[in-house]
């Protein structure tokens, strides 16, 4: 065994730990906010990812325990749960989540060898094919339980509703709803202006009632990442200041039809996105400068998707089409080597002291 | 501490295990019976020797001098008599024998005549080639031949001399212990340093975790009757290698595939410093060394040895102790591991680092890169070691040497913070093997396509030969024809004439030549064969005139 001797203790196990500990805020806000029907559909998704990863791992002849151990099949799992509505049928979060591990992951070489982010494969598999069943979506306690007739959902009924349990329509109706993004874009089809639309009783401050915590949750987790160097600041700061500069130009000179900058900003799927989705290494950027290309690419496609595509919301999308233009960036974007090229100055100086 | 410091890029924080052997005294370590002196124990050519077998050395004596530019001498660690001169296991990385002088050791330990030069009264080219004959090399590690960085060449001046006591490397502590106790001797070496490179800023960088070092050189830099500074240094792994200390004191980098004195720097390991005043103001050439004994043993601690030394007789002395898993020559980040402990102690050998299973547990499994990018940010070369990896990895060489392959210092930090747990370095290093050994090949390859193409050359200038040859050949017999009419008197035509004679020679020849040619298959045919081959010329023309046909009747309705 040659050098070096010594190793740290960090493993991939642990990174991945971490990211899964980070989801937590959110999740707990989630089922605050939202109902308990989100553990049904992690829950279901975990189980799903485990046993696709297993049964990838055996045909590909790899060994299960150390690629099962590294919980990157429940990072996935997770991460595509939580773009889906939370009360989903089950076969939808099963598809997803088969097609996230089965054809994304390790159809493409397994762990590390994906090019597309497998959660957002998933997602965007779901919504092309079975769009209505995406917009299932639990309307926010705070309104859903003021209505007439309303009933909050138990753990159990939640997993009656997914396992396609016969709900009374209205009970249904009256528990879920159109999520803010939906409400705008029907909005500004029958032709209201954003702020006529913004009158209605799912927005709240900055995003939707609700929404809006569950996002500073999700980014309550984000900053626990970053502050434990899990990831690097590039992607997510270049990713919301992309979000923010493309809705506030468009917001800017046309604040009737584009929604405000703060409000796409503080949508669950942005923050969810900036912190856990675009910051994933494996089908990222690697690159100082090419995180940060990735991270404004990816916000700029989100609000055009958002604003001219045909989907509710366009951040699985944006992730994928700059999925495919990593390649490209990080050998566009390698930064200079110690020692290169500093010839071209007289006194070799290079960095500023340090304060 | 007064002095702006800048940051090098990267870097890693390992555990220390610095004061396992700083607790206990310098030790000198005993005689040992035999002692074997490699004669390649620094960088360029092997040191040649002087002495024979059975020839009786003193202690101190010159027994292999330096050969060539870029080498330095061999001298004996003891007196007694010389028993070899041959092969022999050297702590290399290869692990295959070098060429060795062993000495039987006397026990008497008497010195050869030595004493202290003057060095200020000497010629720069006097003391530099003295230098030499002392065999002073880099005891950082490298090993470099100091005469040759104590000569400033053509710029006459090194403006910085940075003198390097960071230690950055866990476990190793010998340049602590000899600045804790030999700082002014130190400073002595500083001085002719100073004298032959004519550098007006000193600076000592000491990392921070070594407070005694840093307090016992500033105690002797406050004597000293030219400018030197003690600089304390954030502790952070590799700042004590030469790039990252210059970049730490001095904010510059050293140009790709260039040196630090090209920006007019030059830097010297403490203990070559140390080394150097020995040898000037004593006489004594470099025959010993610190050398720490750490890690499983039951006295870690730093020991005075005798160049040659086994590595055995040190480890002894700290105290071996059962569940050794292995053996490394210096720190756990880019040590040696030495399979065989009876190999000599070397210049190189600044620490014995003795492994156990509970201090270097084996690493867990490789798994898959994540791209997760550590190993980038704790390059301090500034390289894309995931890059690197799956070029490696692919044999994709040419890529890897694009992506600054051999700008890889191979330090491990890459390795040491990988969360999938790849031997990242020794995937450079394969890597690093590979290209060196198809530039070889290469070589090689030029060298037969050099031959190829004088063997074509040399057939092509043979056939040119014999061609003018036999132009020279015909030019004779043309003036041979030539002399018939002119001895008829008719010289005006005669060349005219001489060439038809040749023409009609040459038809001539041609015309016999025809006609011994052996008969076509369609000469000399029997009539029935010529019968036969009319009835098919006819029957093909029937086909031809058939075939053509329907074209004249389409262009005719």
């Amino acid at each position: 065994m040659p050098s070096p001797f010594i190793i740290d203790r960090s493993s991939v196990t642990q990174i991945m730990a971490w990211v899964l500990a980070a989801l937590l805020p959110g999740i707990t806000a989630y089922v605050w906010l939202f109902g308990p029907g989100i553990l049904v559909t992690l829950t279901l998704a975990s189980v799903t990812a485990l046993a696709a990863e297993a049964a990838m791992l055996k045909a590909r002849g790899y060994p299960a325990k150390p690629f099962l151990a590294d919980l990157s099949a429940i990072v996935t799992a997770w991460l595509l749960a939580l773009s889906l509505p939370s009360l989903a049928p089950w076969w939808l979060i099963i598809t997803g989540t088969l097609f996230a591990i089965v054809v994304a992951k390790h159809l493409y070489g397994g762990l590390g060898q994906n090019i597309f982010n497998p959660a957002m494969v998933g997602y965007a598999v779901l919504i092309v094919s079975f769009p209505v069943q995406m917009t299932q979506w639990a309307g926010p306690l705070e309104l859903t339980l003021v209505e007439p007739g309303a009933v909050q959902l138990s753990l159990a009924q939640s997993a009656a509703v997914i396992f396609g349990g016969d709900l009374p329509k209205a009970t249904l109706d009256a528990i879920t709803m159109a999520t803010p993004l939906d409400v705008l874009r029907t909005g500004l089809y029958q032709q209201l202006t954003v702020d006529e639309t913004m009158t209605q009783a799912i927005f709240g401050h900055y995003g939707g009632v609700g929404f809006e915590w569950l996002a500073a949750a999700f980014l309550l987790g984000g900053l626990l990442l970053w502050a434990l160097r899990i990831i690097s600041w590039q992607v997510p700061l270049a990713f919301l200041a992309g979000i923010w500069l493309t809705a506030g130009f468009l917001h800017f000179f046309d604040a009737g039809r584009f929604g405000a900058p703060w409000f796409h900003l503080f949508s669950p799927s942005v923050m969810l996105c900036a912190f856990f989705i675009a910051t994933d290494p494996v089908s990222g950027a690697t690159t100082p400068r090419g995180k940060l290309i990735f991270g404004l690419g990816a916000g700029f496609l989100t609000i055009v998707i958002r604003t001219w595509g045909g989907f509710p919301d366009g951040v699985a999308f944006a992730i994928l089409l700059m999925n495919l233009c990593v390649p490209l960036i990080d050998q566009y974007t390698q930064p200079r080597v110690y020692g290169e090229a500093i010839v071209k100055r007289d006194d070799g100086t290079r960095k500023e002291p340090r304060t | 501490m007064s002095r702006e410091l800048f940051k090098f890029k990267g870097g890693i924080h390992p555990p220390g295990h610095k004061a396992e052997s700083t607790g206990r005294p310098i030790h000198p370590a005993p005689l040992p019976k035999k002692l074997v002196i490699p004669l390649r124990q620094h960088i360029g050519n092997p040191a040649r020797p002087i002495v024979d077998v059975g020839e009786r050395v003193l202690k101190g004596q010159l027994i292999a001098a330096a050969d060539g530019a870029i080498s330095t001498a061999v001298h004996a660690s003891s007196s007694g008599i010389v028993s070899a001169i041959g092969p022999a296991r050297v702590p290399h990385i290869s692990g295959l024998p070098d060429e060795c002088i062993t000495i039987e050791t006397d026990g008497r330990d008497e010195w050869i005549a030595h004493g202290p030069l003057d060095y200020q009264a000497m010629t720069r080219a006097d003391l530099l080639a003295h230098l030499r004959d002392m065999g002073l090399a880099g005891l950082g590690g490298a090993v470099f031949p100091s005469a040759v960085k104590l000569d400033p060449g053509a710029a006459q001046t090194c403006p910085t001399l940075i003198i390097n006591g960071g230690e950055c490397e866990p476990w190793i502590t010998c340049d602590d212990m000899l600045m804790r106790t030999q700082a002014d001797a130190i400073l002595q070496g500083v001085a002719i340093m100073r004298h032959l490179l004519g550098s007006s800023e000193i600076l000592i960088g000491i990392e921070d975790n070594k407070p005694e070092a840093i307090a016992a050189m500033q105690a002797a830099t406050a004597k000293t009757d030219f400018a030197v500074e003690t600089v304390s240094l954030p502790t952070r792994y590799p700042g004590g290698g030469a790039k990252q200390m210059i970049e730490t004191l001095t904010g510059k980098q050293v140009p790709s595939g260039k040196l630090s004195t090209d920006i007019g720097i030059q830097v010297f390991n403490v203990g070559t410093a140390y080394a150097l005043a020995r040898a000037v103001h004593h006489g004594e050439p470099l025959i010993s060394r610190l050398v720490t004994v750490t890690g499983h043993v039951l006295r870690a601690q730093n020991v005075e040895a005798l160049i040659g030394t086994p590595f055995d007789t040190l480890i002894q002395l700290a105290g071996d102790r059962d569940g050794t898993t292995g053996v490394l020559m210096g720190g756990p980040m880019m040590g040696l591991p030495i399979p065989d402990t009876s190999v000599p102690v070397v210049k190189a050998t600044n620490c014995i680092l003795v492994e156990s299973a509970e201090l270097f547990p084996p690493p867990p499994k490789a798994l898959p890169c994540i791209r997760c990018t550590r190993c980038a940010d704790a390059c301090p070369a500034e390289l894309q070691p995931q890059e690197l990896f799956r070029f490696a990895k692919s044999d994709d060489f040419g890529r890897a040497q694009e992506y600054h392959l051999f700008d890889c210092i191979e330090c491990g930090c890459c390795s040491y913070v990988c969360p999938s747990h790849i031997p990242l370095v020794d995937f450079y290093r394969y890597a690093k093997s590979e290209i060196w050994a198809r530039e070889r090949d290469k070589r090689a390859a030029d060298l037969a396509r050099e031959r190829h193409e004088f063997r074509l050359f040399r057939q092509e200038r043979e056939k040119t030969e014999k061609a003018e040859k036999l132009a020279a050949k015909a030019q004779a017999k043309r003036a041979e024809l030539a002399a018939a009419p002119t001895e008829a008197g008719n010289s005006g035509t005669s060349e005219a004439d001489a060439k038809k004679a040749l023409i009609a020679a040459a038809l001539a020849r041609a015309q016999a030549k025809k006609t011994e040619t052996t008969p076509q298959n369609t000469d000399n045919l029997s009539p029935d064969t010529q019968q036969e081959i009319a009835e098919i010329e006819t029957r093909r023309a029937k086909i031809r005139a058939l075939a053509r046909k329907p074209l004249e009747s389409e262009e005719t309705p």
